[in-house]
């Protein structure tokens, strides 16, 4: 498989790291002369841009937070006047604002040619076409993954989300290679295809770059069934750039290469702050190195996963983050118990061999809390014995328990009585009022 | 020779059968019998009709999770004893009743019941050596 830019995507260590180092000063030079908040939190800190020496001072500068950039909306974190700036795009605000991020020409091409990077571990060429699922607008995702296509000089088709049953004639019809989107989305696609008697093997699909949200290898066995295809995850965020961040190889779909050249990733307890050495979980951090309009020092991403710097079969010498396993804020703590939805997952996983939809539920009654886990019935664990059915909701109540450490009522439903979205599948319900 | 039931998921909500029903009245269906097997949550519906492809496909089609399950369906003999002379051969060699219901012949004073057995063929085999009449799928839409 070839690699996009060789001579930067395997650097042996200590030229990654001079790159970096050099990178890391000229960024906290600029951000320190640009952007009022930098200089105001190094200043408390006590640092000047001539105290990095080494990459190791980068632990002295402060973090930066989700709600640092709200504090700053729209454009205070802008490090170049707005006639330099040629695009800006808006993270979803959940709650409160949304955050905005900006670039410049230069951001745009250096953004195209990391996504150009990430087709190609992912195995594309200029001679695939590409069905770019991924939202079209503020999101990052639609955009981003567009201007690498074009930059690989593959042919993109810019679908965007949504009219799904369009789209599955557009891939009968127009033979795209190269599937991209929200791993939820595409397994709604998924199903809307097999309800429509359309069989992915009979597409053309050889990979599919899918990302925006966490998933598991449970998702990935699914998807790779489901569509014939090798599915591989990307990783990105527009806070520090968008898509393309870090993308898994072809070759070992094990692990997200992160372009050093571009950024520095750390791995914090996100309790203590500490910085955790490769291999133990933690929050991902990251630092832009080349960003001109938003650039970024050690934002704290709420992902949790841990890093892995073994060599790789693909070549690649960047160090790999394994495919992130949840998030800090989705991170539910029942009854004292500390639950992430991917872990039921796996669970519903090993249960029946297959992944259901499902929905966490959380209440609170009488001062406790309650977990309760949809589960949607299909044929393949459809019984027209209820005892069967019993067994399998005891089953599955009695291994989140056991793997968990928490009692969770687990509630059959009726098929698609789960709320799908287009985008981000709604994993969680949280009716508590704390 | 078997007889097939449709069984439907359904969860414990208002009106819900009513809907299963209207779906099957707009599909032409007519329904033979049918059993409802419950929880507090949810339960299994249970239906002999005379039409099981057009049955499944239309409730298919209104999402509902559907299967095809095999049942027997036998001939019992209005007058005491009647069930016994079907249930004493086969408990006696293991055959043991999951769920059974009961509708009405039209045709004649019998009843029709019918039998999810553990071994549906082995329950075959036993009712063919007792000489027991079989009702097949054919014969239930034909009634």
């Amino acid at each position: 498989m070839p690699v996009y830019n060789k001579s930067f995507e395997t650097l042996a260590r200590k030229d990654i790291e001079a790159i970096q180092l050099k990178r890391l000063q000229t960024t906290v030079e600029q951000i320190y002369a640009n952007v009022a908040f930098y200089k105001t939190t190094f200043d408390t800190a006590g640092i000047k841009p001539q105290n990095i020496k080494s990459l190791d001072d980068l632990q002295r500068l402060p973090f930066t937070n989700k709600q640092d950039l709200r504090d700053n909306y729209p454009y205070g974190m802008f490090a170049v006047p707005m006639e330099k700036v040629v695009r800006v795009h808006a993270s979803s605000g959940t709650t409160g604002k949304p955050t905005v991020v900006g670039y410049t020409k230069g951001d745009i091409n250096t953004w195209a040619e990391l996504m150009a990077r990430s087709f190609s571990a992912a195995g594309a060429t200029s001679k695939d076409i590409i069905h770019n699922a991924f939202g079209y607008g503020l999101f990052t995702g639609g955009i981003g993954a567009h201007y690498g296509a074009e930059k690989l000089g593959a042919a993109v088709i810019p679908v965007s989300g949504g009219n799904t049953k369009r789209q599955i004639t557009i891939m009968q019809d127009f033979k795209p290679t190269i599937l991209c989107g929200t791993p939820s989305y595409i397994l709604h696609l998924a199903e809307v295809a097999e309800e429509m008697g359309v069989d992915f093997k009979d597409l053309h699909f050889k990979s599919g770059i899918f990302g925006a949200e966490p998933w598991t290898e449970n998702m990935r066995a699914e998807l790779e069934a489901k569509l014939d295809l090798k599915a591989i995850d990307i990783y990105g965020l527009s806070e520090v750039m968008g898509p393309g961040v870090s993308i898994e190889c072809r070759e070992e779909q094990r692990g997200l290469h992160i372009f050093e050249d571009h950024f520095i990733v750390e791995i914090i307890d996100p309790e203590t702050l500490e910085i955790l050495p490769p291999g133990e979980t933690g929050e991902l951090v990251f630092t832009s190195l080349t960003k001109e309009a938003f650039p970024i020092i050690r934002y704290r991403t709420k992902d949790i996963t841990s890093l892995n710097p073994e060599p790789c079969a693909c070549g690649r010498t960047h160090i790999r983050m394994n495919k992130p396993s949840g998030r800090t804020d989705d991170m539910l703590i029942i009854r004292g118990v500390n639950v992430f939805p991917s872990q039921i997952e796996s669970v519903l996983m090993e249960t029946k061999q297959i992944l259901p939809h499902y929905q966490l539920v959380v209440d609170r009654k009488n001062n406790l809390d309650t977990l309760t886990i949809k589960v949607e019935i299909d044929e393949k664990l459809f019984s027209d014995e209820i005892k069967s059915l019993q067994t399998m909701e005891k089953t599955i109540s009695n291994d989140i328990k056991e793997y968990l450490g928490v009692s969770a009522k687990v509630r059959l439903v009726e098929p698609k009585t789960i709320q799908r979205s287009q985008g981000k599948a709604v994993r969680v319900i949280d009716n508590r009022k704390l | 020779m078997l007889a097939e039931q449709i069984s439907i998921f359904i969860e414990n909500k208002e009106g819900r059968i009513a809907e299963v029903t209207a779906i099957l009245r707009d599909a032409n269906v007519n329904i033979r019998a049918l059993s409802l097997a419950d929880t507090t949550d949810f339960g299994v519906l249970r239906l002999i009709v005379n039409n099981n492809e057009k049955a499944e496909h239309a409730l298919k089609k209104e999402g509902f999770t559907v299967g095809i399950t095999p049942v027997l369906a036998v001939e019992v003999s209005d007058e005491p004893g009647g069930l016994n002379k079907v249930l004493d051969p086969l408990w006696e060699q293991d055959v043991n009743v999951e769920y059974m219901y009961a509708f009405a012949n039209p045709q004649c004073k019998n009843a029709i019941m019918v039998f999810r057995f553990d071994d549906p063929k082995k329950a075959l085999k036993i009712l063919a050596e007792k000489s027991i009449k079989v009702i097949s799928a054919q014969e239930i839409c034909d009634l």
